[in-house]
């Protein structure tokens, strides 16, 4: 199934949820839905016989400027159709809701995005950092990043 | 000693008490620094918590400050023991992103490097299992005709392991005069000493009681997980990148994907993994036998390098099936020649994530066998 | 019995001629285990198609050196937390167990160090010493993994004996004497008077071969147990724990525990030697034998047990703690048991 009939289906079912659905640029077209009803979404998209999405390939945190985003690019296993999801919240207030209980590699995913990006994951039964140290402050992959002068007393840029 | 200590306990007072061990950073079998946090009563393991983060290096950092080519040697390190097939999908990412047309031979001299990378992670991957579980000379069976195919490659790129070979719309040099030759050589060396290893190890009683019927993954609990590679085959699904998203030209070799069959144990137990790996080197000999009979010799393959790599605004996620699964690159560029956003889908670190799954109600000793039939590298873990 | 030793038969049976009986085994066991460490470096490379050591001495033949004397010059560290009498004695302790049993070994008609007449018992009552020298390591290191290797060693050294103590107790029944130089006496002549066929005796012996061959076999199996060796080395398992019950130590009292396992991996060999194999006899009669000769057989033929022992370790992987105890308990004892019973059977036909 193409990424603009399961637009057009999920568009039919959900209204207001499913924003947009982008195809103008020179690779991946995309489906922006809002974040309130992206667990819905996302579990229809698992379920439902045609869309079957059962594999998510990848999870990305994104700085946007103002916004945080994130996005799924999902996959099925039968169908062997893919779908690109895409969420953004303001950085004021980062809250997705979590698919964890969706697909279950969205676990370390989404805390990798939490980490390096700072988005909140609501939900999530175990929301810590996994890649940088538990007590590091501050979310590095954010535009506006600026390193730690010290971390425990140790220099940290050089 | 200053006082005696008075010891007038109860036996009905005493517990049998879980103990927590640190398994890692340092320890022979984590294969890197990987730490894992476990929980055993006696010997059996009741909870596995994996710690990450010891060889993070910033890699998607470090990406957004730097021009497109220039992230290639950096993409070498995620995942050292399979470097030409790291670059790939990120080359092949940023060529469908701007459009370009590769020629032949280039795609050819791709598919040998990366199915000759990959023999030599299937290498690594089952020399290290049968360390794992104790056994010592097939290791170094492996590790010795590993070497020559390190030998091909550094012929080709220069270096042994981060070959920093593979450009945008092209490669950094042609093939050296004599190797075809070697590569049909490594080819005979290969399947000789996976047929002693047959006998060494993979069929030996005692390797089969150790790895079967430990740490199954059911099929619908990998796909769930993401798993890739032989981690998801070896639970007997049929899901190869290569045929089921067919890239570059793979659609026109003649090969199989071998599955896991629970030929000795449950389907998706560790000797099924480890078993695909090796198949799977009989799979990649056959692909570069067919590779060097097809492949043109004339041919320029630098022809399509564009001057300036500045791609259009937009974004791109591309993957392909990489020794250990399939590793993804989303790319989105900003119309620079910088990218706004470069995450990288480690398949180690999907693949680990089940490990806390899987190694529960098994013995400490199987725990490190899952880790290894897993077939982990830590700089692809924490990136 | 009066056992003949030719040190007394020179010396007298003086202070001087104990001490040179007691320090022969002593030099013989360090000379040996350097050897051994050697062969081991080179049987592994054989097998493993290498080279092994070449830089030390022509053909590498000087590496044990060279490695006992870096083990000399290490630094020797304790841990912080470690029980420090406990940790300080336990490498001690394993290598006096091992040098211990020497004392009945058997090397030729005319040198056994003390020929006391309950020899096999004794080797197996100063063979469970080191049991208690690992225990002590295990526990005074202050390590999980030193605790657990201590901990599954002891659950295998009391499982491997078992089956072992019958297979030597078949001996016993079969030879009527546990002095180890007697038993080597029954078994002069051609190698078909060895234990493990069946004995000295006439052709009716030919029944109770299959079962003296099985005893032999299980008896080294757990032999390779009792000495922690490939593939029942699950108590220094490195895989999973690291080193098991020496995972702290280093330096000198590391270097202990390694000769002691050497010395051990020797004993079983000597022991399996003397009670299956004719000890110091030739095999062909009195083809090259004698005392000089006996020694030079006795050794060979030992040697030759190490060596299977070594080519084991470099071929088969090793295996969990629950089959080794499987394998233990539920298939070497039932055997054990029955070929014990079919020997005791034949004997008592005779």
């Amino acid at each position: 199934m193409l990424a603009n009939e399961i637009f057009e289906q999920l568009k039919a079912e959900f209204g207001e949820a499913v924003i947009e659905y982008n195809d103008k640029q020179p690779a991946d077209s995309y489906v922006v839905v809002s974040a309130n009803g992206l667990f819905e979404i996302c579990h229809r998209l698992r379920d439902k016989d045609d869309f079957l999405f059962d594999y998510l390939m990848s999870l990305s945190g994104m700085d946007l400027g103002e916004n945080v985003g994130v996005v799924y690019h999902l996959y099925s296993m039968k169908h062997k159709h893919k779908l690109v999801l895409k969420v953004a919240v303001p950085k004021s207030d980062p809250k997705v809701p979590t698919v964890e209980t969706i697909w279950r590699t969205a676990d370390w995913h989404e805390r990798e995005a939490f980490d390096l990006i700072g988005v909140h994951f609501e939900g999530h039964h175990n929301l810590i950092r996994i890649l940088c140290p538990y007590d590091w402050e501050g979310h590095p992959l954010c535009k506006d990043y600026e390193t730690p002068e010290f971390y425990h007393g140790m220099k940290v840029s050089y | 000693m200053s006082e005696k200590k008075r010891l007038d306990l109860e036996y009905s007072q005493l517990e049998s008490d879980r103990m927590r061990i640190n398994v890692g950073p340092q320890h022979p079998s984590t294969h890197g620094v990987l730490r894992l946090e476990v929980e055993i009563e006696g010997e059996i393991v009741t909870e596995v918590v994996p710690h990450l983060g010891y060889l993070h290096r910033s890699f998607e950092k470090h990406c957004e400050k730097m021009t497109y080519p220039q992230i290639i040697p950096y993409i070498d390190r995620i995942d050292y023991i399979a470097a030409m097939n790291n670059e790939w999908p990120y080359v092949m990412a940023m060529e469908k992103l701007m459009g370009i047309q590769i020629p032949e031979k280039v795609e050819f001299i791709r598919v040998i490097m990366a199915e000759l990378n990959r023999i030599a992670n299937h290498q690594i991957a089952v020399a290290t299992f049968g360390l794992d579980a104790g056994a010592f000379t097939p290791f170094l069976f492996f590790f010795r005709d590993r070497e020559y195919i390190i030998w091909i490659l550094e012929k080709m790129s220069g270096a042994r392991l981060l070959y920093n070979y593979f450009r945008i719309g092209g490669l950094a040099g042609d093939v050296y005069p004599g190797f075809k030759e070697d590569c049909l050589n490594i080819v005979k060396q290969v399947r000789k000493t996976n047929a002693e290893v047959m006998d060494l190890l993979i069929y030996n009683r005692i390797f089969i009681q150790r790895t079967a019927n430990v740490g199954i993954l059911p099929a619908d609990v990998a796909i769930n997980y993401a798993c890739s590679g032989p981690v998801l085959r070896g639970s007997g699904v049929k899901y190869d990148l290569r045929k089921d998203e067919t890239y570059s030209i793979y659609n026109r070799f003649d090969f199989d994907i071998p599955v896991g069959t629970g030929e000795v144990g449950t389907l998706g137990d560790c000797w099924d993994r480890n078993m695909v790996r090796v198949n799977e080197m009989e799979q990649s000999c056959r692909i570069i036998e067919q590779a060097i009979a097809q492949m043109p010799d004339e041919g320029d393959v630098q022809s399509a390098i564009p001057k300036r790599i500045k791609p259009p605004v937009g974004e791109v996620y591309m993957r392909a099936e990489n020794p250990k699964g399939d590793l993804g690159f989303y790319i989105v560029s900003n119309g620079t020649d910088k990218p706004e956003r470069v995450k990288a889908r480690g398949t180690s670190f999907v693949n680990l994530s089940v490990i806390p799954e899987i190694s529960k109600g098994y013995m400490f000793a199987d725990l490190i066998l899952i880790l290894g039939s897993i077939d982990i590298v830590l700089g692809e873990v924490d990136r | 019995m009066e056992n003949v030793n030719f040190i007394y038969d020179l010396l007298g049976k003086n202070f001087i001629a104990i001490i040179l009986v007691i320090s022969l085994p002593l030099m013989f066991v360090l000379v040996y285990a350097l050897a051994a460490i050697l062969a081991e470096l080179k049987v592994s490379a054989w097998i493993q198609e290498r080279l092994g050591p070449m830089r030390t001495g022509p053909w590498g033949i000087l590496q044990p050196i060279a490695e006992v004397v870096k083990l000399i010059q290490k630094e020797d560290i304790t841990p912080d937390k470690a029980n420090k009498p406990l940790y300080n004695l336990a490498p001690f302790i394993i290598f006096t167990g091992a040098y211990a049993a020497f004392a009945v070994i058997p090397f030729s008609e005319y040198f056994v160090p003390a020929g006391i007449n309950l020899g096999l018992f004794y080797v197996f009552a100063v063979g469970s010493i080191s049991a208690i020298g690992l225990v002590m390591g295990g526990w005074a290191s202050n390590n999980k993994y030193s605790l657990m290797g201590a901990m599954r060693s002891v659950a295998q050294l009391i499982s491997y004996e078992i089956p072992a103590a019958m297979a030597i107790l078949s001996i016993v029944v079969l030879a009527s004497t546990m002095n180890m130089q007697e038993i080597n006496k029954l078994q002069s002549g051609w190698f078909w008077n060895w234990f493990i066929f069946g004995g000295p005796g006439s052709i009716t012996k030919i029944w109770v071969i299959p079962f003296t061959i099985g005893l032999s076999l299980i008896y080294f199996i757990s032999s390779l147990a009792e000495t922690n060796r490939v593939p029942f080395d699950i108590p220094e398992g490195e895989s999973e724990l690291v080193a098991g019950f020496h995972t702290e130590y280093s330096g000198m009292k590391f270097a202990m525990f390694f000769f002691a396992e050497y010395a051990n991996m020797f004993i079983v060999a000597a022991i399996l030697a003397t009670i299956f194999l004719g000890g110091w006899n030739s095999p062909f009669d009195t083809f090259m034998q004698g005392p000089i000769w006996g020694a030079f057989w006795f050794i060979s033929k030992a040697f030759s047990v190490v060596f299977v022992q070594i080519w084991l370790r470099w071929t088969l992987p090793r295996f969990r703690v629950d089959q080794l105890m499987y394998v233990g308990w539920k298939v070497l004892l039932p055997i054990s048991f029955v070929c014990f019973l079919a020997v005791s059977l034949f004997v008592m036909l005779k």
